[in-house]
């Protein structure tokens, strides 16, 4: 069994349906996620905008908590797994503001020596796990399903060293352990528009659009993403999209654990498919 | 009253990430790369070059950094190994620290949103970080800022989506708070001290 520090994320948090499945198919792995406890929002993109030193801190205070439990960090949120690889480095990088945090911490009862391995769950899956152990696992192998794999930005970029920053293929490798056929999809690493869906809601669905059309146009019948933010605006926007740009797409989103779940042949109410926006039903009905 | 900035350049690099501009070789890869670059005032490769410049006013009251999507696009392309995205950052940090971020977008009003609520609750979520923008939006329309009005209209339109998601148990309206909010605190007040 591996156990490893499990960082959920305010997505995570609130919206249950990623963080269920990963929780039903990774004791399938022998993989035991013990989330860390009291851990705080990671400050996303907004705190590094608005003010550099403070935000470092929140997300230290995670990091600091993480090195209590001796394991290593795992995200399932991309975003997190950027903000949380960033601290430590800039940590191990700028003593100034090593200095400053440290202090900070210590304010809170806390300290931070330095060297949490962040993870992200779509690596420990590659990395720890292996394709092939996951297609031991298999049982009901998703043939012919036909899936765009959307890395989206931040689980490849900045360059954090386990997958092409432009032209990953480890997501690709894995849908095809399961059984399925990873179809073409130049646009898979572009970035769906992130945060900026509210600030810039026009803006967003264009990038919005550009995905989907990519995505169909390689043959797709579904796109699966590891990301709660490219998940949002893919599944939930998809619809106002379609409205604006005088579209007619219907293609479900899914996180990679359901996707998992459904091959290893986890009961689908587990999965919390019925919570998706763009129902799966057609087109995972045999696998259901 | 902050100390007084003598060099705008100097000032970028105290920032991390802001410290590489001085490696940047104007090759305009990063511009050709961002996907937003078009919207910006001037583009990541022109903003470079107007910090080495010191045209302080010009780049921090700009929106260039605001279209930022973070998506590293630019710094993982980078022959020169800036990082592009974290010194939109540190501009972004600038901007309002001297209170000159751009109103001309409401990106900079939704950062400070989320923010008021990650510090208040620990946690950040859809719902009270919804209602804490639309009230900094409302502060912003009653100092008589006509795009704060536009603003609020459209978040109106985004009723819909929520909904969905709320019926679909996809949005938690009970704020979600950590337990150790003071011990937080204490790390934040000791930041800012």
């Amino acid at each position: 069994m591996r156990s490893y520090a499990l960082f959920p994320g305010c997505s995570g948090d609130a919206d249950t349906m990623y963080y269920r499945s990963a929780q039903a198919v990774c004791p399938l792995l022998d993989i035991e996620l013990i989330e860390i406890e009291d851990w705080n929002c990671c400050g996303a993109t907004p705190y590094i905008s608005i003010n550099n030193l403070e935000a470092t801190c929140v997300a230290a205070r995670n990091l600091a908590l993480a090195q209590k439990t001796g394991l290593d960090l795992v995200t399932s949120c991309s975003c997190c797994y950027v903000i949380q690889n960033q601290t430590d480095s800039h940590l191990r990088e700028y003593p100034e503001l090593r200095e400053k945090v440290s202090e900070a911490l210590a304010a809170g009862g806390l300290q931070y020596q330095g060297g949490v391995r962040v993870r992200h769950l779509l690596e420990i899956l590659v990395n720890d796990v292996g394709y092939e152990a996951i297609s031991s696992k298999v049982k009901k192998g998703l043939e012919g399903l036909k899936v765009a794999c959307y890395y989206g930005c931040l689980v490849v970029r900045p360059k954090l060293g386990f997958d092409d920053p432009e032209f990953p293929q480890s997501l690709d490798r894995l849908m095809e352990s399961l059984g399925a056929e990873p179809t073409p999809f130049h646009l898979k690493s572009r970035c769906c528009g992130g945060a900026l869906i509210l600030p810039e809601e026009g803006l967003v669905q264009g990038l919005i659009h550009k995905l989907l059309e990519n995505a169909l146009a390689g043959g797709a019948e579904c796109i699966v993403t590891v990301c709660p933010l490219c998940h949002t605006n893919l599944d939930a926007y998809q619809a106002k999209v379609n409205r604006r740009f005088k579209t007619n797409y219907h293609l479900p989103v899914l996180y990679l654990p359901q996707l998992m779940g459904l091959a290893f042949g986890i009961d689908s109410g587990s999965l919390d498919l019925e919570k998706l926006m763009i129902s799966p039903k057609k087109v995972l009905e045999s696998f259901y | 009253m902050k100390e007084i900035v003598t060099g705008f350049a100097e000032e970028v690099c105290s920032i991390p990430g802001g410290e590489t501009i001085h490696k940047c070789i104007q090759c305009g890869v990063c511009s050709g790369s961002c996907p937003n670059a078009d919207l910006m005032d001037y583009s990541p490769r022109k903003l470079i070059a107007m910090v080495r410049s010191g045209m302080r006013e010009e780049v921090l009251s700009s929106n260039s950094m605001w279209y930022c999507l973070t998506c590293y696009l630019c710094t993982v392309r980078c022959p020169r190994g800036i990082k592009p995205t974290e010194l939109m950052h540190a501009l972004e940090c600038l901007a309002v620290r001297h209170d000159l971020a751009t109103r001309r977008t409401t990106t900079p009003i939704v950062y400070q949103s989320f923010v008021d609520i990650l510090t208040r609750n620990g946690r950040v979520h859809e719902v009270d970080f919804i209602f804490r923008y639309y009230l900094n939006l409302y502060r912003l329309f009653l100092r008589m800022k006509p795009l704060a009005a536009l603003k609020m209209v459209a978040l109106a339109f985004m009723t819909p989506v929520a909904l969905k998601l709320f019926g679909r148990g996809r949005l938690a309206f009970k704020a979600k708070r950590i337990k150790r909010r003071r011990e937080l605190n204490a790390i934040l007040n000791t930041a800012r001290s």
